[in-house]
């Protein structure tokens, strides 16, 4: 991989990009965009969430998922972090905890590309009114 | 925490939670006064002096989620364990400024770690908002600062993926040029 150093060095890959995000919006997949949240609050940081986060960003594409990922705050699961919370397009979130990323490349190879649930899955426990 | 990265990125998200439209993040080594000096400001909503007095109280936190809130209690030991101190101003309506002081050479001063990993990860997630990051050491000086990124990207998202891989390429071979030992 060629070396990114100054702002010109970062205008180039940006054209490229650009040339790829025109491409994907003709073929109509804006909306199914894979939704990935990694909690960062003190308990995710402590525990490496930024490691799990590195390894969605670099790795999706690798596998061919055009993903949106982004971080959150904590969700009071801090036993369990780090936490990941995937939403795909039309499905409920589920949130994933002790993502390492060996658990990390086990989600993009059975969840996000077939659907097979894994280990250390946070059940939802509460509901809402306002979602009834 | 294991870096100071790590605390990096963690405080700055209460500056993020603050609302604030414009966070800075100064670094400076300095091997003639043996220190290593990080501050953190932003224009958020600030803190009444209540609160300002609990935010090193480990049991005090403004999350509904859990009780404790370990963040800057953390920050603030890791510092004093090298000698070093924190010390946290802040007004309400106009913002907040944090600053940790490390000793350079002590042996409990956490390293640096992965400082563009964390710039990046607050840069991606929070599109809106500005950054900027500044490295001094005695080799001399970096300036990251997310407005001149966005006037290049004309519209293409920071957040997509290959963008991040390249800013934080970019921000990691400039820390890297002034921080090397020789």
């Amino acid at each position: 991989m060629e070396k990114i150093k100054s702002l010109a060095d970062l205008k180039r890959i940006k054209e490229n990009v650009q040339t790829k995000i025109d491409l994907r919006e003709k073929s109509e997949q804006v909306e199914s965009l894979v939704q990935i949240k990694v909690a960062m609050a003190t308990c995710g940081i402590a525990a490496g969430s930024k490691e799990t986060m590195n390894y969605f960003i670099e790795n999706l594409e690798k596998n061919g998922i055009v993903a949106v990922v982004t971080q959150t705050g904590c969700m009071g699961y801090c036993y369990a972090e780090p936490t990941v919370e995937i939403t795909k397009p039309g499905k409920d979130p589920i949130v994933f905890g002790h993502v390492t990323t060996e658990r990390a490349e086990e989600i993009i190879q059975k969840y996000l590309k077939n659907d097979e649930l894994v280990a250390d899955i946070i059940p939802v426990n509460f509901d809402t009114i306002k979602d009834r | 925490m294991q870096t100071l990265s790590d605390h990096i990125l963690d405080i700055a998200q209460n500056s993020i939670r603050a609302k604030a439209s414009r966070v800075e993040i100064d670094l400076q080594e300095d091997p003639s006064t043996d220190s290593l000096t990080f501050t953190i400001r932003d224009n958020g909503c600030g803190m009444d002096e209540a609160t300002l007095a609990k935010v090193t109280d480990p049991f005090f936190t403004s999350r509904t989620v859990r009780k404790v809130g370990l963040g800057i209690p953390l920050l603030k030991q890791n510092a004093e364990a090298t000698g070093g101190t924190l010390q946290i101003e802040s007004k309400q309506g106009v913002g907040t400024t944090l600053e940790a002081k490390f000793s350079l050479t002590h042996w409990d001063r956490p390293p640096l770690g992965d400082m563009a990993g964390s710039i990046v990860i607050l840069v991606s997630a929070n599109p809106d908002i500005e950054f900027i990051y500044r490295h001094i050491t005695e080799k001399g000086c970096y300036t990251f600062d997310t407005e001149e990124v966005k006037e290049i990207m004309e519209g293409v998202p920071v957040n997509d993926p290959e963008i991040v891989m390249a800013l934080r390429q970019m921000i990691r071979e400039n820390i890297k040029e002034i921080t090397q030992t020789t």
